[in-house]
């Protein structure tokens, strides 16, 4: 559990040199922690990920540790995805969701050794887990404060990591796990990440967290590394097309008023429900929806121009709302101007002509453009090094 | 439907399953009942716990059976008979003191107690006459606006509205509030009102000042018509075996010895089920009168939504009621009754502050020191029950909580103390004539008749527990979130005690095939 007894915010185990690394001194609160949104400059950080290496501290995400003899059962069940497909030493994206088949979060779920997980996700969900514990055998322990974990994403980040003693890392496929001795102490290294480029997650426990720093960018010096916040982070998975939880969709046990939350389908996310594995939590209303069709619509759209269309309306031809962005942003690497967005069906069919409702001030003088948008098929930013193995040295 | 034996299989022989089995069977469908133990009737039960000795081994007086059930079922046909019928109550707080209740008839109180309770009795009949509308059949849905529900659903408001403006006001302010302040505002006699709060506790982990017990006093008088309780000749087991007779001459087949292990699913729907001997039975629809919580243990919970499973698992439904059961080697004399009195429903209580204040210490886990009891010596009536010139006793005895903090063990001989000693005080001497006693608490109720949280009504028949909320949202409505699989039994609405509603329903809903909402 993390410890609140005395301040409103926490450090997190990398908190002295974080504090050292961020000239901007501007911080935000993220579950609890201090979160730097950018430690020197934002665009710089953002294009050290696309092109060198960008280091983020993601301590704060929620990590919950699941074992016991029922836990692939509790998580199968939790999951609609088949989480028996998620090996020992592989790592698997997933969705949750409540009864009515409404998300309640996405994350990472790693299989450490058999019959023992961690689920890395972005809310909280001790009482959702504990209720999907009831009448089982297994232990859930919060160990959001017990591991510490540093996001080395980009191109030269196996380089780095190489060069920090990792050796073979170039040899860990997508979504793998290994293990390397560090410290005195132990190294788990995952290639996984939130910026849809090469790039590890590296996890260990505090006491080595100040060490694993410093050691990372001594290595990494010669490979352009530097760290990067929030804002960085969030440019990177908004060119990888990734949605968050809390942005682009209200986790269901978060909504208050009805008829806001998303199932799997109205965010997109098709492709990670598993209707033939067996019994799962909203498996039934998913059914339903699947049967009887779903509300909305999520897309990724390409918008003209290169004004983002953040908190954008979505508008059809004949200049009605259909919905709304939920994410945007210019797009520097992949070169186009993305929005995230939820339409209300059935629009979105590939013949529907949408436009964004953005609106922009520049230097007090507001304008409005209803800029043209396409919807993008396939990914917006997927260099090939993402899935090359072993990774490409750079 | 499928090739399978069966077209639908009861979990329990008791009578709300031997009920729905034989509205099922009544419609052609081969209908097989799986018992766990060796006789019909559940709970209701007829035991022999000393030799010659018997009695009705959890409820002991018959009050709220729908006539409905009765008349379908043909149940006096199949074997039912009345040793005793419109019982007298009789408060006796054990100071020579007495007030008996006989219909709308008080002994032993004023004459503005009288006229105020008169009044009161119309008046709650009024009310369980509509209350019963919305028991006779399966409760409308109410967030699918189909025609057929939004017409039940008028003819229901109708109902209430034909009441009239002063008795739906009243309804309305008296419904879901306590006892204790309505009979306070009514009468004088405290013994009156100790008898009032009686019938709205029994059964249940309230004190006559919790919330919600005016209705569960509407709940017991569901269907008495204003008139007392009956003995059922040979106990309570009797009545299970005119329903399990009912049940066979309507085509169903019952098995007895048949402990089930799984509710068995295949892609997900009902498939049939295992029995504790490996066997499997395979059948479309299982409709389950097992409690709420053991029923979805024999489903499992990997098989039901998340949030589905903590509604069953919060589905309040912990015991506080015990079962005394004394064999006396004579009647025991009662100071201040008539003897021929003796074979009426008798209460072992002062006042409605005793009542609470033996539910004090059920609230944190505890047994009353002083209990309250319902009591009844069958063997008045019923000389089957006892050896020539011998009696036995029976007695609910409240609060007896099912999750005692110093645990059964150690607690099951205070308790039998604290009771013996609260009849002692009113029928001094009756300690010298025990021959034989057995408490049953609620861990030996869950025991002996596979109750889980060992409660009378399968779970507290409170307003958040009940009508269209009973016994938890998904399975409100007699269909379970499982196709194919239903509740019949006292979980469901409308609730405990020996109703045969609940089958009833839920035969009605499964000849329907609808699904849950």
């Amino acid at each position: 559990m993390t410890p609140h007894d005395d301040r409103m915010l926490l450090d997190t185990p990398f908190g002295s040199r974080v504090q050292a690394a961020c000239e901007l001194r501007e911080w935000e609160p993220w579950k609890g922690y201090a979160s730097p949104i950018a430690y020197e400059d934002m665009e710089l950080e953002y294009f050290a990920v696309r092109n060198a290496t960008g280091v983020f501290d993601l301590t704060p995400m929620t990590k919950y540790r699941i074992g016991g003899p029922d836990a692939a059962a509790f998580l199968n069940r939790l999951m609609t995805r088949d989480v028996g497909k998620i090996r020992p030493g592989r790592v698997g994206y997933a969705v949750w969701c409540n009864d009515a088949g409404m998300a309640l979060d996405d994350g990472t779920l790693f299989h450490l050794s058999r019959g023992d997980y961690r689920l890395c996700a972005q809310e909280r969900c001790l009482d959702w887990l504990l209720t999907s514990a009831l009448g089982l055998d297994l232990t859930i322990i919060d160990e959001t404060a017990e591991v510490a974990a540093l996001a080395v994403q980009g191109p030269t980040s196996c380089a780095a990591l190489r060069a920090m003693g990792l050796e073979g890392l170039e040899a860990l496929r997508p979504f793998g796990l290994r293990h390397y001795p560090f410290d005195g102490g132990e190294l788990m290294v995952s290639r996984t990440g939130f910026t849809g480029d090469l790039g590890y997650e590296v996890w260990v426990a505090p006491a080595h967290a100040e060490a694993l720093w410093d050691a990372l960018f001594a290595a990494g010096r010669n490979h352009l590394i530097r760290p990067m916040g929030n804002a960085a982070l969030e440019l990177a998975r908004i060119e990888a097309g990734f949605i968050q939880a809390g942005v682009d969709f209200v986790p269901a046990e978060q909504v208050v008023r009805h008829g806001r939350a998303r199932s799997p389908f109205e965010l997109g996310l098709d492709w990670l429900v598993d209707f033939d594995k067996g019994h799962f939590t909203g498996r039934g209303a998913l059914l339903r929806e699947r049967a009887q069709g779903s509300r909305f619509r999520f897309l990724r759209l390409d918008v003209e121009g290169n004004k983002p269309a953040s908190e954008s309306f979505i508008l059809n031809k004949r200049g009605e709302t259909v919905g709304h962005a939920t994410s945007a942003a210019w797009c520097p690497s992949a070169k186009r101007n993305v929005a995230l967005a939820s339409l209300e069906m059935p629009w979105g069919r590939p013949e529907d002509e949408l436009y964004a409702e953005i609106y922009t001030s520049r230097e007090l003088r507001w304008t409005r453009v209803e800029a043209r948008c396409h919807i993008i098929d396939g990914p917006i930013w997927d260099p090939p090094r993402r899935r090359q193995t072993p990774a490409p040295d750079f | 439907m499928t090739d399978a034996a069966y077209d639908a299989l009861v979990v329990g022989a008791g009578h709300n399953g031997l009920t729905c089995a034989a509205y099922l069977a009544r419609s052609g469908r081969k209908v097989l009942v799986l018992e766990a133990s060796e006789r019909p009737g559940g709970l209701a039960a007829t035991r022999e716990f000393a030799d010659g000795f018997r009695v009705s081994a959890a409820a002991h007086l018959l009050n709220m059976l729908s006539p409905e059930v009765v008349k379908d079922l043909a149940l006096e046909r199949h074997g039912l008979a009345y040793a005793a019928r419109n019982l007298k109550t009789v408060v006796l707080p054990g100071d020579g003191r007495q007030l008996a209740i006989d219909g709308d008839r008080l002994e032993g109180a004023s004459a503005s107690d009288q006229a105020a309770f008169t009044e009161f009795q119309r008046q709650m009949q009024r009310f369980t006459k509509v209350l019963n509308r919305f028991c006779m059949r399966p409760f409308p849905r109410l967030t699918e606006r189909r025609g057929r529900d939004n017409w039940l659903l008028a003819k229901l408001a109708w109902d209430v509205r034909t009441l009239g403006k002063a008795d739906m006001r009243e309804l309305l302010r008296i419904g879901a509030i306590n006892i204790h302040d309505v009979a306070e505002e009514k009468f004088d006699s405290p013994l009156l009102k100790a008898a009032l709060g009686m019938d709205a506790v029994l059964g249940s982990h309230m004190g006559p000042r919790s919330p919600n017990t005016v209705y569960a006093y509407l709940h017991r008088h569901l269907n008495d018509g204003g008139q007392g309780p009956a003995l059922v000749r040979g106990g309570m087991g009797a009545l299970g075996d005119a329903f399990a007779a009912a049940a066979e001459a309507a085509g169903a087949t019952i098995r007895y010895g048949a402990r089930i292990s799984s509710i068995d699913l295949a892609d997900c729907r009902t498939a049939g089920v295992t029995l504790a001997d490996g066997s499997a039975i395979t059948a479309p629809v299982v409709a389950s009168n097992a409690d709420l919580k053991s029923t979805f243990r024999l489903v499992g919970p990997l098989n039901l939504d998340a949030g589905f499973v903590r509604r069953v698992h919060n589905f309040r439904a912990q015991g506080v009621t015990a079962k005394l059961h004394l064999a006396l080697d004579g009647l025991p004399e009662f100071p201040g009754l008539n003897p021929a009195d003796a074979g009426s429903r008798l209460l072992a209580a002062t006042t409605m502050d005793g009542i609470e204040g033996a539910f004090n210490h059920a609230k944190y886990g505890e047994c009353s020191p002083l209990p309250v009891m319902e009591i009844s010596i069958p063997s008045v009536h019923d000389a089957s029950l006892a050896p020539p010139g011998k009696h036995v006793l029976s007695a609910v005895a409240q609060y007896a909580p099912y999750a005692l903090k110093a645990g059964w063990q150690a607690g099951r001989e205070p308790f039998m103390r604290s009771c013996l000693e609260r009849l002692e005080a009113i029928a001094p001497g009756i300690g010298e004539q025990v021959t034989a006693a057995e408490l049953l608490t609620p861990p030996d109720l869950e025991a002996e008749f596979g109750l889980r949280g060992g409660h009378w009504h399968h779970g507290e028949i409170a307003l958040d527990q009940a009508l269209f909320t009973r016994p938890v949202p998904g399975a409100n409505h007699y269909a379970t979130p499982v196709p194919g699989l239903y509740l019949c039994g006292a979980s469901a609405h409308p609730g405990g005690g020996l109703l045969g509603l609940a089958g009833r329903n839920a035969a009605m809903k499964i000849l329907a095939g609808e699904p849950a909402s």
